[in-house]
């Protein structure tokens, strides 16, 4: 069947089988490959996009039930320019990343929730984040840069 | 103060930028035309005669290309072991046939059987339902001494037991640690297992295969850590195919924590078939196939025995260790008990004898391999276990227990009876920053705080020493690896005054894409935005043995440095004739060539572009062009060092274990970029406290993994960490690579397992529950409550 969507502001269409997940259809229909795929069973959140203003765990929805809908994912959110946003920035100002294999989820998820909670405290953020699995980090640098994200004082560490 | 760029400059990583935004280039990412897809049909049986294959009904199914099985691979060897082990009696190891797709019997849960190649993921996904395998059932053999028992079943009919080896080390030491442990005033005995876990990077594992008939060239994109070692071991042992014929492209990979560097079954099928169909084929490995297929990590089970003298000084230390290898032997299987976990027996401690004995057995499960840290951590956990031990039952504290018996600053090289030469170190400095760090003398306090709520606090402490950047070529060589262990670099300089620094290591999210290039930047005195980092594809760098075992910056950028220093001194040739002058005369600082005592001077560019554009070139002196290659093979092992520190509090009510603080003070000798050093550090601590809190292979009695997806098998998540500190600041500097750096990579994961079960088990004795003497990883609830209820 045909499926439409707006991607990051563009009207995209492309074909997709009644059982083409989300994820597989931004990235081998749409060749948007920054949404990542970690797991099979909705747990890594390396593919959070937002639908519909909401995050969303790609691998999770249908292809088609998004027709019609609008869709966010991480290639969409630095500028025109390539200018990183806030969050992004953020990201690599505090070291928040290092294979980069779940950054697009953990970038998606943050910005959902500054979006709902723009000072979030340190364990509203470790909390919201329990949907998003990150193997190099420690979590320590995500956290302060999504603090750093929000403008709010970033927890010092004993090497600063 | 911090420095804005060079070596020692928290430089951002600029391969973030890609990440960032969705722009990375990950092995799935990559799609050739014309590409067919694979699927693999695995044993869902620990352990069968496959009695037949029936792929008749798949191979009619639309869109199949072939179903390949065992009779494919005829001509093909099997996936090679690159490390030979030779036991106590002088006899090689044991060592199977590790066949591409399972031959006449399946070994483990997940052993690959068959394979669709077909023209959609979802052809050959529903086609390998349709293929029909008859299997016998046997009964599987999954515990070490069962294995070991007369009439267990064997995993491989060809062996005489499933029994790989039997190593002793030193075993000229045997009689005389026999004997100290026999005299010894004390004698502190623990048996404990080191839990089996998978390594879980991120992304998956993937390998893209595209033959070209016309060229009769084979180009494969795989998740690997060593593309190089890849292709030797791929292209000479498995396919037989040239290695000029053969490139192997590992382009951005998410993650690998050792369980990348080995040679996949899955990797020389997609190489193999991609010839046979004439098409690309490519296979994306689900978390659920990664589970029992990727090369699971540590599981042993160890008796250690501390002897120690009335002063409370270490006299000996003996260690029987089983080690499970699996059911087959993984690419550098057999090294990690042996050489990587018996060397290092020693720690930070002047214990005089020691006696390691390894058992490594074969049995009906994953394949077992290298996982951060890969043999000192098991090292360690037993030592800085039995140590905690040795302090409780001879009621002294455990700081000064292990202050006291320390190899001190002055007794630097320190010759250790488990064959090592430590170079450098100084155990007390990060001992003391450790202590200072977390209010150790305040540490009473807190747990009267915590006694009021209810809740019992521990202190635990760790010291960890790990070998980093594993060498030298010929000593490896001697003790069985069939590899040399160098690093490569080749410093390409543009006319310009640009570089390309083209590096046999690899990155999967270490940052050598900065890290490196702050140090060629550094040794020339240029921006950093001058150099450009290449890595991951045989067809472009030279011969490397890839990223494992903290070795990247050790070796692989010690490499990078003699290829600089090549490019200086021809540069510095060219700068003396351009300014006509005395070669010895020339200095180079900030970017600029000077001839000493004068104000002339030539830029950094200018040299650059007259050994391209040489209009003004001494050419029957100086061959135009600036581009050189070193190899470099390292002298010695890197020896980092750290004390860590983690303090607990468990809930007596359930059994509950959080994590309230944790401290790492590490000496990595120099370091390049503090940054990326302290990342590297949380990282390995969170896997560390993933290990000794939340991670486990469990299998059942059938041999069924149950902890087989992120459903089960439990990852530490935002919520299960603390803030970590980590200080650097003791430094005590490699003496035999020119960078004097030793390793940061894999010291989170060695140092915290033991610091955190140290600290359970001190909350559980400040709370009354002195008969706990150990829990075994992970400290779960329902293990720590057990304990506590028994």
């Amino acid at each position: 069947m045909k499926v439409t969507m707006t991607v990051n502001g563009q009207t995209r269409t492309g074909e997709a089988e009644g059982r083409t997940l989300l994820s597989t259809f931004l990235r081998e229909t749409l060749g948007l490959t920054g949404t990542h795929v970690g797991c099979d069973t909705s747990q890594c959140g390396a593919c959070v996009v937002h639908v519909n203003g909401k995050d969303v765990k790609s691998c999770t929805m249908f292809a088609a039930e998004c027709d019609g809908a609008d869709v966010a994912t991480i290639e969409g959110q630095c500028a025109p320019d390539g200018t990183l946003n806030k969050i992004q920035q953020a990201f690599q100002d505090y070291h928040g990343l290092q294979c980069g294999f779940c950054t697009p989820g953990m970038v998606m998820s943050a910005a959902a929730l500054l979006r709902d909670n723009p000072t979030p405290s340190e364990a509203e953020i470790r909390e919201y984040l329990e949907g998003n699995i990150c193997r190099c980090t420690g979590y320590h640098n995500i956290v302060r840069a999504i603090m750093a994200a929000s403008g709010q004082e970033v927890p010092a560490v004993a090497a600063e | 103060m911090p420095k804005d760029g060079g070596i020692g400059a928290s430089s951002k990583r600029r391969e973030d930028v890609r990440f960032l935004t969705g722009a990375g280039n990950y092995t799935d990412d990559i799609n050739v035309n014309g590409q067919t897809y694979a699927w693999f049909v695995r044993s869902d049986v620990a352990h069968g005669t496959i009695n037949s294959i029936d792929t008749s009904a798949a191979e009619a199914m639309d869109g199949v290309l072939k179903v390949f099985t065992a009779a494919d691979f005829e001509s093909a060897g099997g996936i090679p072991c690159g490390w030979q082990v030779t036991d106590r009696h002088g006899e090689p190891m044991q060592e199977p046939k590790h066949p591409i797709l399972a031959e006449g019997k399946v070994r483990h849960v997940g052993d690959p059987i068959a394979c669709v190649v077909a023209e959609t993921l979802e052809q050959a996904r529903d086609a390998a339902e349709a293929v029909e395998i008859d299997i016998d059932e046997l009964e599987p053999v999954l515990d070490m001494k069962a294995a070991l028992e007369d009439g267990a079943p064997k995993v491989h009919d060809e062996l005489t037991s499933n029994l790989c080896y039997d190593w002793g080390f030193v075993e000229e030491n045997k009689e005389a640690v026999d004997e100290a442990i026999k005299s010894a005033a004390h004698v502190v005995t623990l048996e404990l297992t080191n839990n089996r876990l998978v390594a879980n990077p991120m992304e998956p594992r993937v390998a893209v295969a595209d033959y070209s008939r016309a060229r009769d060239e084979y180009t494969l994109y795989t998740t690997s850590q060593n593309p190089h070692v890849i292709r030797l071991l791929m292209g000479a042992f498995v396919l037989s195919i040239p290695e000029h014929k053969l490139r192997v492209v590992a382009p951005d990979v998410g993650g690998g924590f050792g369980s990348k560097i080995y040679h996949y079954a899955e990797e020389a099928f997609v190489t193999h078939a991609s010839k046979v169909v004439n098409r690309p084929v490519k296979w994306t490995s689900t978390r659920s196939e990664a589970f029992i297929s990727d090369a699971h990590g540590r599981d042993h089970k160890t008796k250690i025995e501390l002897a120690l003298d009335e002063n409370h000084m270490f006299t000996a230390l003996r260690t029987d260790t089983y080690a499970n290898m699996g059911a087959y032997l993984s690419t550098f299987a057999p090294s990690i008990p042996t050489w990587l976990h018996g060397t290092l027996m020693a720690g930070n401690y002047k214990t005089p004898v020691i006696y390691v004995n390894v058992k490594a057995v074969f049995t009906n499960t994953t394949p077992v391999d290298a996982y951060r840290g890969a043999g000192r951590p098991e090292a360690t956990y037993q030592l800085e276990r039995v140590i905690d031990k040795a302090a409780r039952e001879l009621g002294v504290d455990p700081a000064e227990l292990r202050r006291k018996n320390f190899i001190k600053p002055e007794e630097f090289p320190y010759d250790t009876p488990v064959a090592v030469t430590y170079d450098t170190g100084n155990y007390h400095a990060t001992l003391d920053k450790a202590l200072e760090m977390t209010d150790y003398a305040g540490f009473e306090k807190r747990a009267e705080e915590s006694k009021a709520r209810g809740k019992l606090r521990g202190y635990g402490l760790a010291h960890f020493i790990e070998a980093c950047g594993i060498a030298p070529s010929n000593l490896v060589g001697q003790l069985g690896a069939r590899a040399g262990l160098y690093e490569s670099a080749t410093v390409r300089v543009n006319a310009t005054g640009g570089i390309t620094v083209m590096t046999g290591s690899h990155s999967h999210g270490q940052g050598h894409e900065t890290s490196f290039a702050q140090v060629v930047a550094d040794m020339i005195g240029i921006d950093e935005g001058m150099i450009e980092i290449e890595h991951g594809d045989t067809a472009n760098t030279p011969m490397g043995m890839g990223t494992y075992g903290s070795r990247s910056i050790a070796v692989g950028g010690s490499a990078m440095v003699r290829a600089t220093e090549k490019i200086i001194n021809k540069a510095k040739k060219i700068a003396a004739h351009l300014m006509e002058a005395s070669e010895s005369d020339i200095e180079l600082k900030d970017g600029q060539f000077s001839v000493a005592g004068t104000d002339k001077s030539v830029a950094w560019g200018d040299v650059t572009l007259a050994a391209y554009v040489p209009h003004n070139y001494p050419l029957e002196e100086i061959e135009p062009g600036l581009e050189e290659t070193a190899f470099y093979d390292p002298s010695n092992f890197t020896y980092p060092s750290g004390a860590y520190v983690c303090e607990v509090e468990v809930d007596p009510e359930t059994g509950k274990v959080e994590v309230l603080g944790f401290t790492a003070a590490d000496d990595f000798g120099n370091v390049i970029n503090p940054m990326i050093v302290e990342g590297q550090v949380h990282g390995g601590v969170a896997q560390g406290i993933g290990q000794a809190m939340l991670e486990n292979c469990v299998y059942d009695e059938n041999g069924q993994l149950l902890s087989a997806s992120y459903m089960d098998y439990t990852m530490p998540r935002a919520d299960d960490m603390p803030m970590f500190d980590v200080d650097h600041s003791c430094q005590t500097p490699c003496t035999h690579n020119p960078l004097g750096v030793k390793g940061c990579g894999e010291a989170g994961a060695i140092g915290s397992p033991p610091a955190v079960v140290n600290a359970v088990i001190d909350a559980l004795h400040r709370g009354g529950y002195t008969n706990v003497e150990h829990i075994d990883m992970p400290v779960t609830p329902a293990r720590v409550w057990a304990a506590m209820n028994s």
